[in-house]
């Protein structure tokens, strides 16, 4: 089990979440930086989709009561494992805390404590463990989702997390994996579905100056602050589906690109959609950083 | 009709109509083609979602269905029977709707239980379905301040749409009414008791 002495600002169990709901009106939900997740349980030999921790800005504090196998992705945090008297190797006296990598597995002994420093760039830092979290499954998942409120609520200091089974999972063949970075400030975007809802030359002021993350961004979207965008049709957009990585455009014209908790349906119109890989990286993205838009 | 990519996983088929949303929804449920995790029917439009799918045949598939879809006997299949849902009419909005409306209460009560309504499609919260067919007597604008909680199972309208608040929400739509059956349960499957196409209907009862 993971007892959890301290969150961090904001954390929640994540999985892959609830595809195939969209149409019931319940968000996919799901790790925001979804291939951070997938690696971190790749590298500890679980079922990429296995439950894990989702950090907003880490600052957390765990401890194991069982020895467990750890591997820690994302935005990369400094961390330290603390161990428990009497399992230090001789290099560390014991309870004296001891740096620990980003991107490879790690044995935390039973009693043992992680902790996660502050990121100096990106926002989410995922911790997997071996067996995967074994918290209560709604609808499919064990994500907790910011939007419907479906699954558990935030980890709080004192919320224990159960850990599952390792009987049956692959050897652990990986020493460590070079840090997929974060990449530079650029969202690739695919135009469309409704571009022509806007003026000609939207995509162009979409994609030419840079545009700031506002304070008020979170799971459910990243919100834009920058260059307005300004639409060609005032009249109303019946109601539709929405993906992840929808750029949508509000009647401020300030652009929000939705993530992971995004509601299902809209009725703003959508100007271009970010690529897989730039919907991970809007992921990371964490209020006050500037990026761009490119057209991919 | 057409065909509007949204990213590089899903395509946007504009329908232009909720019947024809609806008979695409049922054709692609039907005959699930390879890799659609998601059909998202809308009042004028059905989103596809196939992450990793050759969205170049998926979009053929998908002219394919429109072409053929509007031949196919809709009513081949039995249709399921409507679902009967008992209302407590005691709303706190109920009066003001009748007023708003020009009807009496009881005017009001018969109109919203003299109709068969269709689940549109659903959006706003897990289970929230927007029923259309609505009496257009009853159409009035939504509260100028939402309210902060409205509880499970609230019977409500607003503009040409009623819905059941399938769990305690915030909410701006006026409250006719509640039942007690419950339109929303993440145990059962498929957890919504109203999915799209549905029929539906209320039932005056007393007190439950």
């Amino acid at each position: 089990m993971i007892e959890v002495i301290a969150p961090g600002p904001y954390a929640t169990v994540q999985d892959l979440g609830r595809p195939g709901y969209a149409h019931l009106g319940v968000p996919r939900s799901g790790a925001a930086d979804e291939p951070s997740l997938r690696l971190a349980n790749r590298l500890i030999g679980n079922p990429e989709g296995a439950a894990g921790i989702e950090l907003t800005f880490g600052g957390a504090r765990l401890r194991f009561t069982t020895g467990t196998w750890v591997a820690v992705t994302g935005a990369a945090c400094p961390l330290e494992l603390l161990r428990p008297r009497g399992t230090a190797p001789d290099d560390a006296a014991p309870g004296e805390p001891v740096p620990q990598g980003m991107c490879a597995p790690f044995w935390v002994p039973a009693g043992g404590e992680l902790r996660t420093g502050t990121p100096e760039t990106g926002l989410r830092t995922y911790i997997a463990v071996r067996g995967g979290l074994d918290t209560p499954v709604t609808m499919g998942s064990r994500s907790a989702d910011s939007l419907s409120g479906l699954g558990p609520p935030p980890l709080r200091t004192g919320t224990v997390l159960p850990i599952g089974p390792t009987s049956g999972l692959p050897p652990i063949i990986v020493d460590a994996a070079p840090s997929p970075g974060l990449g530079a400030g650029v969202l690739l975007v695919l135009p469309g579905p409704r571009e022509d809802w806007f003026v000609p030359g939207a995509l162009t002021t979409l994609c030419a100056e840079p545009y700031e993350v506002g304070q008020d961004s979170n799971r459910v979207g990243v919100r834009m602050r920058g260059a307005r965008l300004k639409r060609a049709l005032d009249e109303e957009l019946p109601s539709e589906g929405m993906v992840a990585g929808a750029v949508q455009v509000p009647p401020s014209g300030q652009p929000i690109v939705f993530l992971a908790d995004h509601p299902p349906t809209g009725g703003y119109p959508v100007i271009a959609v970010l690529t897989p890989a730039s919907l991970a990286r809007a992921a990371q993205l964490r209020p006050g950083d500037r990026v761009r838009f490119r057209r991919g | 009709m057409r065909i509007r990519r949204a990213g590089e996983w899903s395509l946007l088929v504009e329908t232009g109509s909720l019947e024809i949303s609806h008979r695409l929804d049922t054709l692609l449920r039907a005959d699930r083609p390879a890799g659609v995790v998601e059909i998202v029917p809308g009042p004028a439009t059905v989103l596809v979602t196939a992450p990793g799918a050759d969205l170049t045949r998926l979009r053929d598939r998908l002219l394919h269905l429109l072409e053929t879809g509007s031949t196919i006997d809709a009513g081949s299949a039995v249709p399921a029977p409507p679902v009967t849902i008992p209302v407590v009419y005691d709303g706190a909005d109920l009066d003001e709707v009748a007023a708003l409306s020009g009807l009496s209460p009881g005017e009001v009560v018969e109109r919203h239980t003299g109709r068969e309504l269709v689940v549109g499609w659903l959006g706003f919260a897990p289970g929230f379905a927007y029923l259309t067919g609505l009496d257009p007597a009853l159409r009035v604008p939504r509260l100028a301040t939402p309210r902060t909680s409205v509880p499970a199972g609230s019977v409500a309208v607003a503009g040409p749409y009623s819905a059941v608040y399938p769990s305690a929400s915030p909410g701006g739509w006026r409250l006719l009414g509640r039942s007690t059956t419950a339109v929303w349960d993440v145990t059962a499957e498929p957890p919504a008791l109203l999915t799209p196409g549905t029929r539906v209907r209320f039932l005056a009862v007393g007190e439950p």
